[in-house]
Protein backbone atom coordinates (compact mmCIF):
# COMPACT_ATOMS: atom_id res chain seq x y z
CA UNK A 1 0.00 0.00 0.00
CA UNK A 2 1.88 3.31 -1.11
CA UNK A 3 0.90 6.30 1.58
CA UNK A 4 1.02 9.87 1.11
CA UNK A 5 3.86 9.87 3.52
CA UNK A 6 5.66 7.40 1.70
CA UNK A 7 5.29 9.21 -1.59
CA UNK A 8 6.00 12.79 0.37
CA UNK A 9 9.29 10.90 1.59
CA UNK A 10 11.31 9.82 -1.77
CA UNK A 11 9.34 13.31 -3.10
CA UNK A 12 11.32 15.41 -0.02
CA UNK A 13 14.95 13.43 -0.41
CA UNK A 14 14.63 14.63 -3.75
CA UNK A 15 13.74 17.85 -3.60
CA UNK A 16 16.13 18.92 -0.38
CA UNK A 17 18.77 17.22 -2.27
CA UNK A 18 18.25 19.34 -5.52
CA UNK A 19 18.01 22.41 -3.30
CA UNK A 20 21.71 21.64 -1.52
CA UNK A 21 23.31 21.07 -4.91
CA UNK A 22 22.21 23.63 -7.13
CA UNK A 23 23.36 26.16 -4.49
CA UNK A 24 26.64 24.60 -5.82
CA UNK A 25 26.57 26.65 -9.46
CA UNK A 26 29.77 28.09 -9.96
CA UNK A 27 31.02 26.86 -6.56
CA UNK A 28 32.55 24.00 -7.79
CA UNK A 29 36.27 23.13 -8.19
CA UNK A 30 36.20 23.13 -11.70
CA UNK A 31 33.32 24.48 -14.73
CA UNK A 32 32.60 20.49 -15.40
CA UNK A 33 31.69 20.28 -11.71
CA UNK A 34 29.62 23.04 -11.99
CA UNK A 35 28.02 21.70 -14.87
CA UNK A 36 27.59 18.17 -13.93
CA UNK A 37 26.50 19.53 -10.06
CA UNK A 38 23.33 21.43 -11.56
CA UNK A 39 22.76 18.59 -14.31
CA UNK A 40 22.11 16.46 -11.14
CA UNK A 41 20.35 19.05 -9.03
CA UNK A 42 17.68 19.22 -12.14
CA UNK A 43 17.35 15.32 -12.13
CA UNK A 44 16.37 15.32 -8.56
CA UNK A 45 14.15 18.22 -8.76
CA UNK A 46 12.80 16.50 -12.45
CA UNK A 47 11.97 13.70 -9.79
CA UNK A 48 10.96 15.91 -6.95
CA UNK A 49 8.12 17.08 -9.60
CA UNK A 50 6.78 13.72 -10.25
CA UNK A 51 6.92 12.40 -7.00
CA UNK A 52 5.24 15.39 -5.31
CA UNK A 53 2.56 15.75 -7.93
CA UNK A 54 1.60 11.88 -7.06
CA UNK A 55 1.72 12.47 -3.43
CA UNK A 56 -0.73 15.41 -3.53
CA UNK A 57 -3.02 13.33 -5.90
CA UNK A 58 -3.01 10.59 -3.27
CA UNK A 59 -3.74 13.47 -0.17
CA UNK A 60 -6.80 14.39 -2.85
CA UNK A 61 -6.90 17.74 -0.50
CA UNK A 62 -6.05 19.43 -4.16
CA UNK A 63 -2.36 20.48 -2.94
CA UNK A 64 -0.10 20.30 -6.09
CA UNK A 65 3.42 20.15 -7.01
CA UNK A 66 4.01 23.71 -5.43
CA UNK A 67 1.23 23.79 -2.64
CA UNK A 68 3.63 20.95 -1.17
CA UNK A 69 7.12 22.10 -1.94
CA UNK A 70 6.60 25.77 -0.70
CA UNK A 71 4.09 25.92 1.34
CA UNK A 72 4.53 23.47 4.53
CA UNK A 73 7.13 24.16 6.82
CA UNK A 74 9.76 21.92 8.12
CA UNK A 75 8.02 20.45 10.58
CA UNK A 76 5.77 18.47 7.70
CA UNK A 77 8.95 17.78 5.89
CA UNK A 78 9.56 13.67 5.23
CA UNK A 79 12.95 13.43 4.08
CA UNK A 80 15.72 11.81 5.96
CA UNK A 81 17.81 14.18 7.69
CA UNK A 82 20.71 13.08 5.54
CA UNK A 83 20.33 15.04 2.57
CA UNK A 84 19.12 18.93 4.25
CA UNK A 85 23.37 18.42 5.93
CA UNK A 86 24.92 21.42 5.00
CA UNK A 87 28.45 20.80 2.51
CA UNK A 88 30.75 23.36 3.98
CA UNK A 89 33.38 21.67 1.24
CA UNK A 90 32.81 19.66 -2.10
CA UNK A 91 34.29 16.28 -0.47
CA UNK A 92 30.69 16.74 1.75
CA UNK A 93 28.88 16.90 -1.82
CA UNK A 94 30.71 13.69 -2.91
CA UNK A 95 30.17 11.80 0.36
CA UNK A 96 26.41 12.76 0.09
CA UNK A 97 25.71 11.88 -3.35
CA UNK A 98 27.48 8.57 -3.02
CA UNK A 99 25.89 7.40 0.40
CA UNK A 100 22.33 9.00 -1.69
CA UNK A 101 22.45 6.87 -4.87
CA UNK A 102 23.69 3.80 -3.09
CA UNK A 103 20.20 4.31 -1.70
CA UNK A 104 17.87 5.61 -4.27
CA UNK A 105 19.76 3.43 -7.30
CA UNK A 106 18.32 0.16 -5.56
CA UNK A 107 15.10 1.76 -4.51
CA UNK A 108 13.88 2.71 -7.62
CA UNK A 109 14.89 -0.27 -9.03
CA UNK A 110 12.82 -2.47 -6.79
CA UNK A 111 10.10 0.23 -7.24
CA UNK A 112 9.94 0.04 -10.95
CA UNK A 113 9.54 -3.55 -10.83
CA UNK A 114 6.51 -3.50 -7.67
CA UNK A 115 2.69 -2.98 -7.88
CA UNK A 116 1.93 0.84 -7.94
CA UNK A 117 2.26 1.88 -11.83
CA UNK A 118 2.55 5.12 -10.68
CA UNK A 119 5.61 4.66 -8.88
CA UNK A 120 7.02 2.10 -10.98
CA UNK A 121 6.97 4.41 -14.22
CA UNK A 122 9.27 7.41 -12.03
CA UNK A 123 11.69 5.03 -10.77
CA UNK A 124 11.72 3.41 -14.47
CA UNK A 125 13.18 6.70 -15.51
CA UNK A 126 14.95 7.66 -12.27
CA UNK A 127 16.70 4.65 -11.83
CA UNK A 128 18.90 5.32 -15.00
CA UNK A 129 19.44 9.27 -13.64
CA UNK A 130 20.63 7.68 -10.13
CA UNK A 131 22.86 4.67 -11.46
CA UNK A 132 24.82 7.90 -13.19
CA UNK A 133 25.08 9.28 -10.48
CA UNK A 134 26.41 6.93 -8.22
CA UNK A 135 29.29 6.24 -11.04
CA UNK A 136 29.90 9.98 -10.60
CA UNK A 137 30.45 9.97 -6.63
CA UNK A 138 32.26 6.92 -7.17
CA UNK A 139 34.92 7.83 -9.97
CA UNK A 140 35.11 11.26 -7.01
CA UNK A 141 35.26 9.51 -4.42
CA UNK A 142 37.83 6.97 -5.68
CA UNK A 143 40.13 10.18 -7.09
CA UNK A 144 39.94 12.08 -3.05
CA UNK A 145 40.15 9.37 -1.06
CA UNK A 146 42.91 7.77 -3.05
CA UNK A 147 44.59 11.16 -3.35
CA UNK A 148 47.32 13.37 -1.52
CA UNK A 149 47.07 13.68 2.03
CA UNK A 150 44.99 16.43 2.27
CA UNK A 151 42.24 14.81 -0.36
CA UNK A 152 42.31 11.77 1.39
CA UNK A 153 42.07 13.48 5.11
CA UNK A 154 38.94 15.57 4.11
CA UNK A 155 37.21 12.77 2.11
CA UNK A 156 36.97 10.68 5.30
CA UNK A 157 35.86 13.76 7.57
CA UNK A 158 33.09 14.19 4.69
CA UNK A 159 32.01 10.72 5.10
CA UNK A 160 32.54 10.77 8.97
CA UNK A 161 30.73 13.67 9.37
CA UNK A 162 27.70 12.53 7.17
CA UNK A 163 27.74 8.76 8.76
CA UNK A 164 25.72 9.25 11.65
CA UNK A 165 22.84 10.63 9.80
CA UNK A 166 22.15 7.38 7.37
CA UNK A 167 20.83 4.95 9.65
CA UNK A 168 17.64 7.69 8.73
CA UNK A 169 17.55 6.03 4.74
CA UNK A 170 16.30 3.02 6.31
CA UNK A 171 13.93 4.60 8.96
CA UNK A 172 9.81 4.45 7.77
CA UNK A 173 7.72 1.87 7.62
CA UNK A 174 5.24 0.81 4.63
CA UNK A 175 5.05 1.40 0.66
CA UNK A 176 5.60 -0.68 -2.00
CA UNK A 177 9.49 -1.07 -1.17
CA UNK A 178 10.41 -1.77 2.53
CA UNK A 179 13.19 0.91 3.37
CA UNK A 180 14.76 -1.21 5.42
CA UNK A 181 15.31 -3.86 3.09
CA UNK A 182 17.91 -1.90 0.77
CA UNK A 183 20.37 -1.74 4.26
CA UNK A 184 22.28 -4.41 2.55
CA UNK A 185 22.82 -3.64 -0.93
CA UNK A 186 23.46 -0.30 -0.07
CA UNK A 187 26.40 -1.47 2.62
CA UNK A 188 27.71 -3.45 0.31
CA UNK A 189 27.84 -0.66 -2.53
CA UNK A 190 29.04 1.94 -0.19
CA UNK A 191 31.54 -0.37 1.64
CA UNK A 192 33.15 -1.32 -1.42
CA UNK A 193 33.89 2.04 -3.04
CA UNK A 194 35.31 3.11 0.62
CA UNK A 195 36.80 0.32 0.61
CA UNK A 196 38.54 1.05 -3.07
CA UNK A 197 38.87 4.48 -1.77
CA UNK A 198 41.60 3.70 0.94
CA UNK A 199 38.44 5.20 3.68
CA UNK A 200 37.57 3.84 6.43
CA UNK A 201 33.72 3.10 7.43
CA UNK A 202 32.92 4.24 10.34
CA UNK A 203 31.52 3.06 13.36
CA UNK A 204 27.29 3.04 13.15
CA UNK A 205 26.01 5.00 15.88
CA UNK A 206 22.48 6.52 16.76
CA UNK A 207 20.86 9.39 14.33
CA UNK A 208 21.26 12.40 15.96
CA UNK A 209 17.58 13.89 16.86
CA UNK A 210 16.08 17.03 18.11
CA UNK A 211 15.58 20.68 16.49
CA UNK A 212 16.95 20.24 11.99
CA UNK A 213 17.49 24.15 11.84
CA UNK A 214 19.70 23.19 8.48
CA UNK A 215 16.12 22.47 7.19
CA UNK A 216 14.57 25.11 8.40
CA UNK A 217 17.35 27.37 7.17
CA UNK A 218 17.03 25.77 3.88
CA UNK A 219 13.26 26.16 3.76
CA UNK A 220 13.30 29.69 4.31
CA UNK A 221 15.48 30.09 1.28
CA UNK A 222 14.13 28.24 -1.22
CA UNK A 223 10.38 29.11 -0.07
CA UNK A 224 11.02 32.95 0.46
CA UNK A 225 9.90 33.86 -3.20
CA UNK A 226 6.70 31.78 -3.17
CA UNK A 227 5.72 33.18 0.65
CA UNK A 228 6.53 36.41 -0.73
CA UNK A 229 4.40 36.54 -4.02
CA UNK A 230 1.72 33.51 -3.51
CA UNK A 231 0.93 31.60 -6.43
CA UNK A 232 3.76 33.36 -8.48
CA UNK A 233 4.65 31.40 -11.74
CA UNK A 234 7.44 31.16 -14.68
CA UNK B 1 -1.75 19.09 -43.31
CA UNK B 2 -2.82 16.26 -40.61
CA UNK B 3 -2.01 16.61 -36.88
CA UNK B 4 0.48 14.08 -37.14
CA UNK B 5 2.42 16.03 -40.03
CA UNK B 6 2.16 19.27 -38.06
CA UNK B 7 3.39 17.46 -34.95
CA UNK B 8 6.42 16.16 -36.21
CA UNK B 9 7.64 19.00 -38.07
CA UNK B 10 8.83 20.07 -34.37
CA UNK B 11 11.95 20.30 -33.77
CA UNK B 12 13.70 19.91 -29.85
CA UNK B 13 14.18 23.27 -28.38
CA UNK B 14 17.54 22.48 -27.39
CA UNK B 15 18.84 20.18 -30.46
CA UNK B 16 17.73 21.88 -32.99
CA UNK B 17 18.46 19.88 -35.57
CA UNK B 18 16.21 16.92 -35.25
CA UNK B 19 12.77 16.78 -34.52
CA UNK B 20 10.95 15.60 -31.28
CA UNK B 21 9.79 12.45 -33.77
CA UNK B 22 13.35 11.91 -34.44
CA UNK B 23 14.17 12.37 -31.23
CA UNK B 24 11.83 9.13 -29.97
CA UNK B 25 10.06 11.60 -27.78
CA UNK B 26 6.71 12.01 -29.91
CA UNK B 27 4.99 8.86 -28.71
CA UNK B 28 1.38 8.71 -29.96
CA UNK B 29 -0.68 11.50 -32.00
CA UNK B 30 -4.16 10.58 -32.60
CA UNK B 31 -7.64 12.34 -33.62
CA UNK B 32 -10.83 11.30 -32.20
CA UNK B 33 -14.32 11.38 -34.21
CA UNK B 34 -14.99 15.51 -33.27
CA UNK B 35 -11.33 16.29 -34.55
CA UNK B 36 -9.65 16.44 -30.56
CA UNK B 37 -6.13 15.95 -31.32
CA UNK B 38 -4.33 13.98 -28.04
CA UNK B 39 -0.24 14.12 -28.68
CA UNK B 40 1.38 11.93 -25.91
CA UNK B 41 5.16 12.68 -25.27
CA UNK B 42 8.23 11.30 -22.81
CA UNK B 43 10.79 13.26 -21.55
CA UNK B 44 14.53 12.09 -22.14
CA UNK B 45 15.45 13.13 -18.60
CA UNK B 46 12.87 13.29 -16.05
CA UNK B 47 14.22 17.29 -15.50
CA UNK B 48 14.65 17.98 -19.06
CA UNK B 49 13.80 22.15 -18.77
CA UNK B 50 12.58 21.67 -22.47
CA UNK B 51 9.03 19.53 -21.90
CA UNK B 52 7.56 23.19 -21.36
CA UNK B 53 8.92 24.63 -24.33
CA UNK B 54 8.25 21.65 -26.80
CA UNK B 55 4.78 21.43 -25.49
CA UNK B 56 4.20 24.71 -26.13
CA UNK B 57 5.80 24.40 -30.04
CA UNK B 58 3.07 21.13 -30.44
CA UNK B 59 0.47 23.60 -29.45
CA UNK B 60 1.62 26.56 -31.60
CA UNK B 61 2.45 24.10 -34.84
CA UNK B 62 -1.35 22.10 -34.14
CA UNK B 63 -3.35 25.52 -34.14
CA UNK B 64 -1.33 26.54 -37.44
CA UNK B 65 -2.43 23.60 -39.28
CA UNK B 66 -5.84 24.08 -37.99
CA UNK B 67 -6.16 21.79 -35.16
CA UNK B 68 -6.97 24.18 -31.93
CA UNK B 69 -8.38 21.11 -30.48
CA UNK B 70 -5.87 19.30 -28.38
CA UNK B 71 -3.91 18.36 -25.73
CA UNK B 72 -0.59 17.01 -24.69
CA UNK B 73 -0.24 14.19 -22.28
CA UNK B 74 3.62 13.43 -20.99
CA UNK B 75 3.65 9.30 -20.36
CA UNK B 76 7.07 7.90 -18.14
CA UNK B 77 6.61 4.32 -19.18
CA UNK B 78 7.84 2.87 -21.18
CA UNK B 79 10.95 5.14 -20.47
CA UNK B 80 12.98 6.51 -23.20
CA UNK B 81 16.14 5.49 -23.66
CA UNK B 82 18.78 7.07 -26.46
CA UNK B 83 17.62 3.63 -28.12
CA UNK B 84 14.62 6.03 -29.46
CA UNK B 85 16.18 7.89 -31.55
CA UNK B 86 15.81 7.07 -35.25
CA UNK B 87 18.79 6.60 -38.09
CA UNK B 88 17.66 9.65 -39.82
CA UNK B 89 18.01 11.15 -36.15
CA UNK B 90 21.16 9.75 -35.65
CA UNK B 91 22.70 10.97 -38.50
CA UNK B 92 21.42 14.59 -38.47
CA UNK B 93 23.20 14.92 -34.90
CA UNK B 94 26.30 13.59 -36.34
CA UNK B 95 26.14 16.04 -38.77
CA UNK B 96 25.67 19.12 -36.85
CA UNK B 97 28.89 18.01 -34.20
CA UNK B 98 26.89 15.69 -31.93
CA UNK B 99 28.44 11.84 -31.59
CA UNK B 100 25.61 10.00 -31.79
CA UNK B 101 24.97 7.34 -28.86
CA UNK B 102 25.41 3.61 -29.29
CA UNK B 103 22.50 1.66 -29.65
CA UNK B 104 22.29 -0.05 -26.11
CA UNK B 105 19.72 -2.79 -27.16
CA UNK B 106 20.05 -4.55 -30.88
CA UNK B 107 16.45 -5.09 -30.91
CA UNK B 108 15.08 -1.99 -30.23
CA UNK B 109 13.90 0.74 -27.95
CA UNK B 110 11.45 -1.79 -25.85
CA UNK B 111 13.87 -5.01 -25.97
CA UNK B 112 15.54 -5.72 -22.42
CA UNK B 113 18.86 -4.52 -21.58
CA UNK B 114 21.72 -6.55 -22.35
CA UNK B 115 23.31 -7.58 -18.76
CA UNK B 116 26.65 -6.28 -19.96
CA UNK B 117 26.99 -2.24 -20.45
CA UNK B 118 29.75 -1.96 -23.41
CA UNK B 119 31.30 1.22 -24.04
CA UNK B 120 32.17 1.39 -27.55
CA UNK B 121 34.65 4.23 -28.69
CA UNK B 122 32.96 7.38 -29.36
CA UNK B 123 34.23 8.81 -32.85
CA UNK B 124 35.20 12.49 -33.12
CA UNK B 125 32.61 14.62 -35.24
CA UNK B 126 35.31 16.43 -36.64
CA UNK B 127 38.00 14.12 -37.90
CA UNK B 128 36.21 11.06 -37.29
CA UNK B 129 39.19 9.43 -35.47
CA UNK B 130 38.57 6.59 -32.51
CA UNK B 131 40.95 8.43 -30.32
CA UNK B 132 38.63 10.36 -28.09
CA UNK B 133 38.56 10.82 -24.82
CA UNK B 134 35.98 12.12 -22.10
CA UNK B 135 36.67 15.44 -20.83
CA UNK B 136 33.42 15.72 -18.66
CA UNK B 137 30.77 12.92 -18.07
CA UNK B 138 28.21 15.98 -17.72
CA UNK B 139 27.32 18.80 -20.69
CA UNK B 140 25.95 21.59 -22.15
CA UNK B 141 22.12 19.65 -21.76
CA UNK B 142 21.23 16.44 -19.51
CA UNK B 143 21.68 14.35 -22.51
CA UNK B 144 25.08 15.21 -23.46
CA UNK B 145 28.87 14.86 -22.19
CA UNK B 146 32.16 16.62 -23.20
CA UNK B 147 34.58 14.71 -25.00
CA UNK B 148 37.86 15.76 -27.04
CA UNK B 149 39.42 14.19 -29.74
CA UNK B 150 43.29 13.15 -29.45
CA UNK B 151 43.50 13.11 -32.72
CA UNK B 152 42.41 16.56 -34.11
CA UNK B 153 42.36 17.84 -30.51
CA UNK B 154 39.14 19.84 -30.82
CA UNK B 155 36.45 18.85 -28.18
CA UNK B 156 32.63 18.03 -29.21
CA UNK B 157 29.50 17.23 -27.75
CA UNK B 158 28.57 13.45 -27.62
CA UNK B 159 25.07 12.34 -26.13
CA UNK B 160 25.50 9.50 -23.70
CA UNK B 161 24.08 6.27 -24.12
CA UNK B 162 21.29 6.20 -21.86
Amino acid sequence: MTTVDYVLRLGDDALVTAQRFGAWYAAGPEMEEDVALANIALDQLGAARLLLTYAGELEGAGRDEDALAYTRDAAAFRNCRLVEQPEPDFGVVIAKLLLLSAFQLPLYDALAGAGDERLAAIAGKARKESAYHLDHSTLWTLRLGDGTDESHQRMQAAIDGLWPYTPGLFAGEGGPVAFADLRAPWSSTVEDVLGRATLTVPATVAEPTGERKHLVELLAEMQELHRAHPGARW
Amino acid sequence: MTAREAVATVVDPELRVVTIAELGILRDVETDDSGHVTVTITPTYTGCPAMEVIRADIGAALRAAGHADHDVRTVFAPAWSTDWISPDGRAKLAAAGIAPPAPTRAAGPTAPAPPVALTIAVRCTHCGSPETEQLSRFGSTACKALWRCRACGEPFDAMKAY
